[in-house]
């Protein structure tokens, strides 16, 4: 008895807080991608543009006057440009940072904790708009000067997004190296593995799918960052035929244009599609995470 | 007789520091060939650091440093010019908890085999039939050599473990408590190997079951405080022991 009334304070209105707190985010979550689907389906629906045209034209003219045949809304330049650019920045980023995840746990234990791990976590706040500055006026000076062209281009956007990523992909493939047991690691050095057979027939293939969460983490950083991209990529409704051309991003597309276009407009409207397009290739690359994180041989 | 009594490891006034601490002071000890030897004694005594400085596992702990020499077929291990990864493939070691790589249980038995050259897939087959007969487990898995050792029991981790020592053939055999994570059948089982394996490699296990030591063993060195303080056949020690601290030990007084 005396119990009960010691414990009827507590079974208040304060255990209802994280309940309601959760149903609030859903809510929030839900709103906002029922309000993306419902605009960007729109360009389909409302405005009749053929999905086989926004995802494969590239005639990009979304204020052509009605008598001239009105708004051409051709996104591929987007698309491409983005997968471009993301790819680029992953190859560059991705065997790097692996290769530091391995370093800072197995090699250097001691440098990597006081050095490259504090490193990486500057690299990490950094805000993109000094990463597009200095990509500006760095590696894009530096492109204009030693391969041609503008500097404007794919190259100089997969850079920055690369050096961008680097924090994302250390961070979590380090945790992935760190978890592997040290008792399978002792076994195989007692085997008589080298260091380096260990590390290549033991550890990495147990961690891989954890390396893979990584670069898939870092793969939506790059896809999702808009504005140091922006300032680097030269921003032309341009199919680039070189890593020299410029071109364009889903990201950077949307910020140039959002300023200029109405409220229900048909250019607006496909803004939103290709927001539509970025919020299903993130959800697709959180899934994939996911799957992947769960389906790894260590548990 | 005689062959039983070559020595094949011979310790000689083994020092081992972590940092400042002593865990091993002036260990001189002997291994027979083909016997087993125990290594008994209360818990922080030193046996763990006297095992892995056997084939040079403490090498991989920051801050050790060993004096003394440990002689193996005539050479001494700890010799500048030893191949610490050949030593390690002569001299395998078992583990107090199931290691099993997060692989194949064929991948486990077939890893040393690999990473010492062999390549040729018939005879990777025949070495992985071959070890897991050897460790008791190849009836158990023969079925199932592709899905991951990790789903195996403890003790049958444990005889995989076994296993993958095998594989390799090695000369010497150290294991440590092999048996502590274990149940009683796993337990029995793994006695039962010994006492087979002991025929064609030489054992050194350490216990802190006591009735184990008796069981499994031909003779036993009794740890105390990083010093050896009596070695001698394993009915001497158990029957007849030279110190009294010994006596103490084994009656169960402290430890
Ligand atoms: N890596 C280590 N660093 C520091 N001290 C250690 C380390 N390993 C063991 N020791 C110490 O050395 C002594 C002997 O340990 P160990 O050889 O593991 O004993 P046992 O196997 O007989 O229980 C213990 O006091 C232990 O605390
Ligand atoms: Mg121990």
């Amino acid at each position: 008895m005396a119990e009960h009334r010691g414990r009827k304070p507590t079974r208040s209105w304060a255990e209802l807080v994280p309940p309601v707190c959760a149903g609030v985010l859903i809510v929030a979550t839900l709103a906002v991608i029922v309000f993306i689907a419902e605009r960007g389906l729109a360009t389909f629906l409302v405005h009749g543009v053929s999905p086989r045209e926004f995802f494969f034209s590239t005639l990009w003219k979304p204020d052509r006057p009605p008598e001239a045949g009105g708004p051409a809304l051709g996104a591929l330049p987007f698309i491409i440009g983005s997968v471009l650019v993301t790819g680029l920045a992953v190859l560059l980023a991705a065997p790097l940072s692996i290769m530091t995840a391995f370093f800072i746990v197995e090699i250097a234990p001691s440098a990597g904790r006081r050095i490259i791990q504090p490193a990486v976590e500057i690299l990490a706040g950094i805000p993109s708009v000094v990463y597009g500055w200095v990509g500006l006026s760095v590696i894009v000076v530096f492109i204009r000067e030693h391969f041609g062209g503008l500097g404007f281009s794919v190259l100089a956007g997969g850079l920055v997004l690369a050096v961008m990523i680097v924090p994302t992909i250390v961070s979590v493939a380090t945790e992935a190296v760190r978890s592997f047991p040290p008792e399978a690691k002792e076994a195989a050095l007692a085997l008589g593995s080298t260091r380096w057979q260990m590390l290549r027939w033991v550890v990495f293939p147990a961690v891989l799918p954890g390396l893979i969460t990584a670069v898939i983490l870092g793969m939506a950083r790059a896809f999702g960052e808009a504005l140091a991209v922006q300032m680097v990529i030269g921003n032309t409704h341009t199919v680039p035929r070189s890593l020299l051309d410029q071109t364009i991003t889903l990201t950077s597309g949307i910020t140039l244009d959002m300023g200029y276009t109405v409220m229900g407009t048909a250019w607006n409207n496909a803004l939103w599609t290709m927001a539509l397009v970025l919020l299903i290739i993130s959800l697709f690359f959180i899934v994939l995470s996911r799957t992947i994180a769960k389906r790894g041989v260590l548990r | 007789m005689s062959r039983l009594e070559k020595v094949k490891i011979r310790a000689e006034h083994l020092n081992l520091y972590y940092g400042n601490f002593q865990a091993l002071k002036d260990v001189t000890l002997d291994i027979r060939e083909n016997t087993v030897t125990a290594l008994i004694g209360p818990s922080g005594c030193g046996k763990s650091s006297f095992l892995r400085s056997l084939n040079r596992m403490n090498d991989i702990i920051e801050g050790v440093r060993i004096e003394g020499q440990v002689i193996f077929d005539g050479a001494n291990i700890y010799s500048p010019d030893t191949d610490v990864v050949a030593l390690r493939k002569r001299i395998g070691m078992v583990f107090q908890r199931p290691n099993p790589f997060p692989m194949s249980i064929y991948d486990n038995i077939a890893y040393g085999p690999r990473i010492h050259g062999e390549r040729n897939r018939a005879r990777l087959d025949e070495i992985v039939e071959r070890s897991l007969t050897q460790a008791a487990l190849w009836d158990e898995v023969k079925d199932r050599l592709r899905s991951s050792a990790l789903g195996l029991s403890g003790g049958q981790q444990q005889r995989l473990c076994l296993a993958r020592v095998l594989a390799v053939d090695p000369e010497v055999i150290l294991m440590d408590e092999p048996c502590s994570a274990l149940d009683p059948i796993s337990t029995t089982k793994i006695e039962e190997l010994i006492d087979e394996l002991k025929n064609k490699y030489t054992i050194v296990i350490v216990t802190h079951n006591m009735q184990q030591a008796a069981r499994v063993s031909a003779w036993t060195a009794l740890f105390l405080n990083g010093e050896v303080i009596e070695y001698d056949r394993t009915s001497k020690v158990f029957t007849n022991p030279r110190d009294k601290r010994t006596e103490d030990y084994i009656t169960g007084r402290f430890g």
